[in-house]
């Protein structure tokens, strides 16, 4: 019973918390241009709204699949240690996460290829190339740290981190693999320079290009739910999660950083991208990685 | 001649007052609740093909940031509310903006810009350009100017604010209930209107 409530805690605390950041974000994006920007509350009103919309279906893969999307992210969600809201102790296994947030992110490719509208299967294949392009270096940056704590579990690591004071961070302990780290977490987060899947102006906006009414409202919240996992994910594998002000603190500088850099940066191309994650992250990782191996430092 | 003239008159486009169309239902509360939403949060599809579509870079950006009244611009017609229709209408584009209107979800409503899609503006008698737009699609708010400056349009959308959040931009409702007459007109400026769906066929 309380695994249930501190689960339901832990949404509803992700739901309003990355909300009311993706109004400052883009309060935040509209300062850089010189421009006002919307309120802060602005994507609660957006949500309500598309909630208050009609919408049409393009079949049965196409419901499913949305509602596969927002099932296996706020499963995914919950596995995530948010300072001390630890929902399963000793089950939140970096393994475990990475596997279930396929699951969110198979399921809006499935419903997107199936409202039959060929932007939605480029944008659905760009999503995926750019997924295997930032996987390896990440999970290569994030197997020194397991390999330095020998164990995977996200909460033991963020303790382990605590202690020695700020030094104590993967973050200053592994400086290599947190510039891996960060920059793949803005290809996760789909942030500019790596936006290449939902290209707005140029594929009309891919897997969600069929999606409107309701249904593009559950999407845009699984995006809010996702966004919350990869940070949270980023905060405590490298900046040593915390309490739970800590961690909400570290957070907002994360995605606020990760934003400001999105908002004056241009878009690459697929294959730019590709070779980017390739080349330096992917170099980066394994020196990190080989220090940590054969140095022991770390 | 005098048999062209009966002709004409049979083909001519049976004169009614759109405002004047009853549609005004009662709105439940979850309406009048999903209403200030609406209002507050308005998505628009911009359909650029007149000359207004110069005025909108302005009123997006720095200068007039229209992002501060909870306006965006989207990408596709099913993701939008609100259609743009920025200036003369050539019967060509007539067809798709046909096509786009009713791919948009509800509620939806259409703002047309300038004096062509009210009167026919400076095109008003020509071949290849329809002249009142509210024959062909229900518009609920017209921005008069050849063309409107940046001030018209934020006060446009000002009030386009202010009467969804009445309940008064019922657009949508009167295509729906009049459907045949707006089918009927459309018809008789395009020849025909059809949806082509090639990939549900
Ligand atoms: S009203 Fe004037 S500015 Fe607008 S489309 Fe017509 S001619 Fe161009």
């Amino acid at each position: 019973m309380s695994t249930f409530l501190t689960a339901t805690g832990l949404v509803l605390l992700a739901f309003f918390w990355q909300i009311t950041l993706s109004g400052i974000q883009r309060k935040v994006t509209a300062r850089i241009h010189r421009r006002v920007g919307s309120p802060w509350y602005q994507n609660f009103i957006d949500l309500f709204k598309t909630w208050s919309k009609s919408s049409i279906s393009h079949g049965f893969i196409y419901d499913f699949g949305v509602l596969m999307a927002l099932g296996g992210t706020i499963a995914t969600l919950i596995f995530i240690p948010a300072g001390h809201i630890v929902v399963f102790d000793k089950l939140d296994n970096f393994f475990v996460i990475t596997y279930l947030l396929a699951v969110g992110s198979l399921g809006m490719a499935m419903s997107a290829v199936g409202s039959g509208n060929p932007w939605a299967s480029i944008g659905v294949m760009r999503a995926l190339t750019q997924m295997l392009a930032y996987e390896i270096p990440y999970i290569m940056a994030v197997f020194a740290i397991i390999y330095a704590n020998k164990t995977a579990s996200i909460h033991a690591i963020a303790l382990a981190q605590q202690g020695m004071g700020i030094l104590g961070w993967n973050m200053f302990r592994m400086p290599l693999g947190v510039i891996v780290g960060f920059i793949s977490l803005m290809g996760m987060l789909g942030k500019k320079p790596y936006d290449a899947p939902i290209a707005p102006a140029e594929i009309a906006s891919g897997p969600l290009v069929e999606y409107g009414g309701k249904h593009l409202g559950m999407l845009m919240l699984q995006h809010e739910f996702a966004t919350f996992v990869e940070v949270g994910l980023f905060v405590n594998l490298f900046l040593g999660g915390g309490t739970l002000l800590a961690f909400l603190i570290k957070y907002f500088i994360v995605y606020i950083l990760a934003t400001m850099i999105a908002s004056v940066v241009a878009r690459f191309k697929i294959d730019q991208l590709v070779v980017f994650y390739y080349k330096v992250p992917l170099a980066l990782a394994f020196i990190q990685t080989a220090i940590v191996i054969f140095t022991g430092l770390g | 001649m005098a048999l062209e003239n009966e002709k004409f008159n049979e083909d001519k486009i049976n004169e009614i007052d759109v405002n004047e169309l009853d549609c005004r239902d009662t709105l439940t509360f979850w309406e009048k609740f999903g209403n200030i939403f609406r209002s507050k949060s308005i998505w628009m599809l911009h359909y650029c093909t007149g000359c207004g579509a110069m005025e909108l870079p302005p009123t997006m950006t720095s200068r007039f940031d229209m992002e501060r009244i909870g306006m965006a611009p989207m990408a596709t017609p099913r993701q939008a509310d609100v259609l743009l229709i920025t200036g003369y209408l050539s019967v060509k584009t007539l067809r798709r903006i046909i096509y786009t209107y009713e791919q948009m979800q509800n509620p939806k409503y259409v703002v047309g810009f300038g004096s062509c899609t009210l009167n026919g503006g400076v095109y008003y008698d020509s071949y290849a350009v329809i002249s009142r737009l509210d024959y062909y699609l229900p518009v609920d708010l017209y921005i008069a100017g050849c063309m409107p400056r940046p001030e018209a349009v934020m006060s446009g959308f000002k009030k386009l604010m202010n009467m969804i959040k009445k309940g008064e931009a019922l657009g949508w409702k009167r295509y729906q209930k009049y459907y045949d007459w707006y089918k009927k007109n459309q018809v008789r400026a395009l020849g025909e209107v059809y949806v082509k769906d090639e990939f549900h066929e």
